[in-house]
């Protein structure tokens, strides 16, 4: 097996993270509320697909679970923020 | 990373997790250097979208060609991204609009629709 699927793997990882990186400086110096809660949106789609990439590395199945889980997570968090920020509640 | 797998296959694999993350990065600094939150909003999309069909499409083919069996589970995850992303997004838009009406800015369009005290 040659060394071209773990050198891509290692590279794609390494984007992902620069990426978040540069997501966070907006989530600490974000204006206004929303700015942080779309970043923290984009931090967990970034979680997501470095579970998926793990998955790949690791050639396991296991991986694709925590990735769908943290889909949801990101959606419910994320709505509930945006909804408390529109009307003070989460649940009127 | 022990399992055999053909060589396009891996060829191709290793194409599209390194497109997915190019674009994860291109959206990335998009929604840092861009100054509004509106024009802020669009980047991630490119995230959301060529990003997670590129790692989907990756992983399928992957799976697919070390267990010789089509894999489809993993287009579970864009199809979830497809349906809860726009909920977000349209949510935030409107914090967005509601905080920019309520402070008053001058360049915010009214609502549309009568009024309801008028």
């Amino acid at each position: 097996m040659s060394t071209l699927l773990p050198l891509a793997i290692v590279f794609t990882l390494g984007c992902y993270g620069f990426a978040s990186a540069l997501v966070l400086v907006r989530l600490m110096r974000g204006p206004r509320a929303q700015d942080r809660v779309f970043a923290l949106d984009l931090l967990y789609l970034h979680a997501l697909l470095v579970m998926l990439v793990l998955g790949i590395a690791h050639h396991s199945d296991v991986y694709f679970e925590a990735a769908l889980l943290i889909a949801l997570f990101s959606f419910v968090s994320s709505s509930a923020l945006a909804k408390f920020i529109l009307r003070g509640e989460v649940i009127e | 990373m022990t399992a055999a797998i053909p060589a396009w296959a891996e060829t191709a694999v290793a194409l599209l997790l390194v497109s997915s993350g190019i674009f994860v990065v291109i959206s990335a600094v998009g929604f840092v250097r861009l100054s509004d939150f509106f024009l802020r909003m669009h980047p991630p999309s490119l995230a959301y979208t060529f990003g997670s069909w590129c790692v989907t499409l990756a992983a399928s083919i992957y799976f697919s060609a070390t267990e010789s069996r089509a894999v489809l589970h993993p287009w579970l995850i864009p199809v979830t991204l497809a349906m809860t992303v726009p909920v977000t997004t349209l949510l935030l838009a409107r914090v967005a609009l509601f905080r920019r009406r309520s402070a008053g800015a001058a360049d915010t369009p009214p609502p549309l629709g009568p009024r309801p005290g008028s």
